[in-house]
Formats: structure tokens, C-alpha cells, sequence
């Protein structure tokens, strides 16, 4: 339950609330995460939020914060040089190798492209592993795109197929207009032997998962991340769980299967 | 090896654990109830006292005997003594951009529990699950918990909202104890009898004045355990639990949340619920900062707070997650039941909401359940 101290080395605005920082450790480092795993990233005397890892790269950690209460707050604030602390790597990844031989379905709401991009770096890494691989990134506006950059890089690669759409679109927006499920309808992969990682909001996951199905995904082949509230990150606090589940060890990445019934149920 | 205590025998066990550096905490009557606290002797234990306890509804009232153990669950539990209302995590301290930080060592005053009851025994069965997890050791509990001395007692007055014997807790307590004490009190005599569960109990038992007991004296603690579970105020059917566990929209759920004030009462009272909040201050300068864990309950709106508001925010689906995690999703986590009948959060909560009556409720179909008993 001991924080070890991070330097940040690296911050970036991404958006109006939301940053990303990069961070080495000061003294010992914590074990490496595997992708789709959080840490618990500690502001000094504000408190502890459960983050996911966005990136690791060389012994630094990538953490990609929306400021939404006191503790993020804090942690957006922080600039280069500051030391944080940090906990983890905490939970469950979202194993990529299991998609070898076959498609990748990668579908991303919102800030929900943070613990997803892992998956496209490792994906890009081990490209010849893999059969078709595409990335659907839905945002509420363009201003609330995640990476853009990044995502136009992607965009321009010839074995990856990146669609991303808007809810409400500006008036120099080209792009898709309309939720992140319409793109699944179109998505240029084989269903029977494709694997779908799912990331955004609890409501757009469930349409989203639902959608993949319709297509032919197997359902056991659709995974995704929950968010939840953590104080601990080690199944002892209590905050995280979902029926039998704590969150922050049998999650956050979890399979479809063993999530659906649990998630139909409202405020469960 | 049955033995019966001497006439100062119990006051010669605390005093020996005493010897042994121990930090004594039994049963006490302190502020109109009994609960637990320090006890330097013998004469510190609730002789003479036993309590009515009812849904919503605890009253000391003197037995006009000198029974020592006379009552049934305290209005606290064990857990505070392991897992204590509030503990220190770390200590920080930011020195321009360098941040120090401290963890200090868990505090671990050796102590011995006389008095427990075999709920409360196997609470702490429960609770080894949830801090001892080999991947997830808690520190604090670790070092408290490894040493503790447990005399635990017999129940002989199961009170009226005790189900111990449905959840095959109790009465009497078998396993999970240094030495076990059974009262029996019958007008002419009044005896302790003691056995032994482990070689440290044995050892401090050769130290006090005892007699080997006869087979009568066997053969009424054996009437005494069975006047106890016929005693049973309440109980609670496993088959129930199973059907109450499947209809996520009954409407008993409206109908409980319509009476539950979400307080958390029962959570504390609880010798099991074990969930927790961290809290971090800074001193006056925000140069030194402190976190502590302190207890926390899924009654509470924040308990579930993400951005953009709480996963429960009805009290009907916290009383939901309450319930069907105390007596359903505990089995998926730590391979047992998270309520081990005390009967504690049917006493100490304040509109006398009864767990075993909501249960026998969902369990039915049939939406109209007459309500039996319930405070007004």
C-alpha cells in the first residue's frame, strides 16, 4: 500500500481536461505493467485514483488523466520535475496474444483510447501475428479527441484501418458523425475469426459489445475494461466490486461472457 | 481434556495471560450496554448482567445471579482489536519537488481475547480470508491477528436475534480457540468448565487451579448446548438465500429501501464487513502528509462514486449490495459466508430492518409478504 516516488518527465496537454504525463521512477520501479493493467497514481496529501496505463516505454510509464475530481485534479496539475507517487501494476490485461492468427477489433470511446492504446503499439510491434487489425474511436465532439496526432499517423498506415466518428460534429469536422457502434456495422474483418477489445464508457460498451455480436463476433471473443471506484487496488476496500468481482483484481479487463448478466442489472 | 475451573480460576487465566504481556479484552458493561474493552481482572467481566435484544431494540437488564457469561453478542465485535477503526498508512513529507515516503511498522500489542463467542469465531475465520490472502497480505491485521490468545465461551443465552446454528457458527464453539469456557449454572452450583485447542492453551491451563470434569459435568454441557440452539431467536435458510439471490428487481428491494436509512449501522456492528476508505491530509504548511485507511460503508453515496455521479445511488441497490454480498457473492470471493448469525446488525439497526426476514421475503414470489415483527 506503499507508493513509490515518480518524476514527472514529461507532461502534455491533450485536451481542455485532460493530460498526459510521462513518468520515471526516482528510486526502485515498479514491476512492468502488462497492457490493459492500472497503477494507482498518488498526489501528494490529496489522494490516490486508479489510472491505466497508457504506455511503457524504456522503464516510463505513460498515464493518460482526465481532470474529473480532487485527486486527477492534482495529478493534471503537476509539472515537469514533480514527484508523484505510484503504486501497480494492479489487475488484469487485455492479452493480445489470445487474438494471434486473427483479426483485431479494437473499439475506443472517449478517454477510453488511453488503456487501449497499449494494444495498438504491442499490435504494431508483432504485426505479422495478426490477421486484420482496425481501430474505432468514437468522441462526444473533434475537440474531445484523444491522440489526434497519434491517431493521424495510424490513420495514414496501410496495415491498419482506423475510422473514427463524432456525436456532434463542428462545422470543420469531415469526418464520421453518429456513434462508435455504427462503425462495428462496417468494420472490414471476419467475424468468426476476429477478437474484439472494447474500451469507453459502461452504456457505449454494452451497445458496442452488443453490436460486435451482431456481427458474428463469438462472444467469447469480446473483452473490455470496466471502471469502477478504488481505494486499494487490492481486493480489501470493498469500493470496486461487481457481484462476485473485485474490479481491481478480477478486473478491469474481463471477458464479455462473464460480465453481461451483471451489467444488464441496473445499479448493480 | 474437560477440566472445571476452581473458584478464582477465570481471574487466575487473565491474570497468567496478563504474565505473559498480553493486553486483556473481554466483555464489559459501559455505557448502558455490554461491549468490549480492556479488563485488568476478572471482576471487570458483566457478572450479573445479560441483555433483551431485539430488531432495533438492545436493554441491560441485571439476571439477579452471578453468571459472568450470561448474554449473548456484545454490541461491538473483534474487529476493531485487528482491524482498527482508523490506521495509518504512510507518512510523506515534500521538500521543494522531492517527496519522502514513510510506511510505519503496523502496531502489534500483544493481546488476548476472553469471551469470544463462536460467531465471533468464525468472523475471524472470515476475516483471515479477507487480510491473510497469501497475494494480498494486510500488514496491520497480519501482526495483530498472528499472536492473539482466544478464550472463547460457549453461548448458553443465545439471544432473540441470534441465528448462529442456521449458519452452523455455534452455539458452541469447536475449532479456532486456545481454550474454550462453558458456563453452567444451575441455582445450587455454578461452574466453568475449560477445555483446551492448542498447546499454549493446554500449557496456561496446567497453571490454574482445576479438576478434572465428571461425566455429569459432561453430560450438562451437553443439555446447556442444546438448550442454546433450541434457544435461537431467529434463522435463516440457505435455500432461501439461494432464491432470494435471483430476482435482482424484486420488490422487496423497494419495499426494504423504503425503510432503511442507509446509516451503515449495520456495517459497523458487523464482525465481518471489512470495507475501507483512505484519507489523506496535509499539515498546515503542505510540506507533511498523512494517509489513513478508515472504516467505510456500501451504504454511503461516495462508496461508489465515479466522475459523473454513483454506480449505486438508491439505497435500494446498496441494501441489494449489502445483503447479496454478505450472504451470496462472499462465497465467490473467499469460499464462505460473509454473515456468521450474530444477529448484530438486526439489534443495532435503528428502524429494526431484520435480515432474516428480508431474505424469507425475496425468497417468496408472492409479492405480498406480511411484515412480522418489524419496529414501528
Amino acid at each position: 500500500m506503499t507508493p513509490r516516488p515518480y518524476r514527472v518527465v514529461s507532461r502534455r496537454d491533450d485536451l481542455i481536461d485532460t493530460v498526459t504525463l510521462e513518468l520515471a521512477p526516482v528510486g526502485d520501479a515498479c514491476p512492468a505493467p502488462m497492457a490493459g493493467q492500472f497503477n494507482m497514481l498518488w498526489a501528494f496529501g490529496v489522494g490516490e485514483a486508479p489510472i491505466s496505463v497508457a504506455g511503457f516505454d524504456d522503464g516510463v510509464l505513460i498515464h493518460t488523466i482526465r481532470r474529473v475530481g480532487a485527486v486527477t485534479a492534482a495529478l493534471c496539475a503537476s509539472v515537469d520535475g514533480d514527484q508523484i507517487g505510484l503504486r501497480g501494476p494492479f489487475g488484469t490485461g487485455w492479452d493480445l496474444p489470445r487474438a494471434t492468427g486473427g483479426d483485431v477489433l479494437v473499439v475506443a470511446g472517449g478517454l477510453g483510447l488511453a488503456p487501449v492504446r497499449p494494444i495498438i503499439t504491442d499490435l504494431l510491434a508483432n504485426r505479422a501475428d495478426f490477421g486484420r487489425a482496425v481501430l474505432l474511436v468514437g468522441a462526444r465532439t473533434p475537440d474531445a479527441l484523444l491522440y489526434r496526432d497519434e491517431l493521424e499517423g495510424w490513420r495514414g498506415r496501410l496495415d491498419l484501418d482506423v475510422e473514427v466518428t463524432v456525436d456532434a460534429a463542428s462545422p470543420a469536422w469531415r469526418g464520421d458523425v453518429g456513434v462508435v457502434t455504427r462503425l462495428i456495422e462496417r468494420a472490414p474483418v471476419d467475424p468468426a475469426n476476429t477478437t474484439a477489445f472494447v474500451c469507453g464508457p459502461e452504456v457505449m460498451m454494452r451497445f458496442a459489445a452488443q453490436a460486435v455480436l451482431d456481427r458474428g463476433v463469438p462472444a467469447t471473443h469480446v473483452v473490455l475494461s470496466l471502471e469502477r471506484n478504488m481505494h486499494c487496488a487490492i481486493g480489501h476496500c470493498g469500493h470496486c466490486q461487481l457481484g462476485p468481482m473485485f474490479v481491481c483484481k478480477d478486473g478491469p479487463v474481463v471477458g464479455w461472457t462473464d460480465v453481461e448478466a451483471l451489467l444488464r442489472i441496473r445499479e448493480r | 481434556m474437560v477440566q472445571v475451573l476452581g473458584a478464582g480460576g477465570l481471574d487466575e487465566i487473565v491474570r497468567a495471560l496478563r504474565a505473559q504481556g498480553r493486553t486483556v479484552v473481554g466483555p464489559v458493561v459501559r455505557d448502558g450496554v455490554i461491549t468490549h474493552d480492556v479488563i485488568d481482572s476478572a471482576a471487570d467481566l458483566p457478572r450479573g448482567w445479560t441483555e433483551e435484544q431485539d430488531a432495533g431494540r438492545y436493554q441491560l437488564a441485571p439476571t439477579g445471579t452471578d453468571e459472568i457469561f450470561a448474554f449473548s453478542s456484545p454490541s461491538t465485535s473483534w474487529k476493531r482489536y485487528l482491524y482498527p477503526e482508523r490506521t495509518l498508512l504512510i507518512r510523506a513529507r515534500r521538500r521543494r519537488d522531492v517527496v519522502e515516503i514513510h510506511e510505519p511498522e503496523p502496531e502489534a500489542p500483544p493481546m488476548a481475547f476472553l469471551g469470544v463467542r463462536s460467531c465471533d469465531l468464525a468472523a475471524l475465520d472470515v476475516l483471515d480470508r479477507v487480510f491473510l490472502d497469501p497475494d494480498a497480505t494486510d500488514p496491520t491485521y497480519a501482526a495483530r491477528r498472528g499472536d492473539v490468545f482466544i478464550v472463547a465461551v460457549a453461548c448458553s443465552f443465545p439471544g432473540n436475534t441470534c441465528f448462529c446454528s442456521s449458519m452452523d457458527t455455534g452455539p458452541t464453539p469447536r475449532s479456532g480457540f486456545d481454550l474454550a469456557i462453558r458456563e453452567l449454572h444451575d441455582g445450587a452450583s455454578h461452574d466453568l468448565l475449560v477445555e483446551a485447542g492448542s498447546t499454549r492453551g493446554a500449557a496456561l491451563l496446567a497453571e490454574v487451579e482445576s479438576r478434572a470434569a465428571s461425566d455429569t459435568d459432561v453430560a450438562r454441557a451437553g443439555d446447556s448446548h442444546d438448550r442454546a440452539v433450541a434457544g435461537m431467536g431467529r434463522r435463516l435458510r440457505s435455500d432461501d438465500i439461494q432464491r432470494a439471490a435471483l430476482d435482482p428487481d424484486h420488490p422487496r428491494w423497494d419495499d426494504v429501501a423504503q425503510r432503511c436509512l442507509a446509516c451503515a449501522n449495520c456495517t459497523m456492528v458487523c464482525p465481518t464487513c471489512f470495507c475501507s476508505a483512505t484519507e489523506d491530509s496535509t499539515d498546515l504548511t503542505g510540506t507533511e502528509s498523512e494517509r489513513w485507511r478508515v472504516w467505510d460503508s456500501c451504504f454511503t453515496l461516495d462508496f461508489t462514486h465515479l466522475h459523473g455521479g454513483s454506480v449505486r445511488s438508491s439505497t435500494r441497490s446498496r441494501y441489494r449490495q449489502w445483503l447479496l454480498h454478505k450472504l451470496v457473492t462472499w462465497h465467490d470471493q473467499f469460499d464462505a459466508s460473509g454473515c456468521v448469525g450474530c444477529g448484530r446488525c438486526i439489534t443495532w439497526c435503528p428502524v429494526g430492518i431484520d435480515l432474516t426476514e428480508e431474505v424469507a421475503a425475496l425468497a417468496r414470489s408472492d409479492e405480498s409478504v406480511p411484515r412480522e415483527g418489524a419496529a414501528p
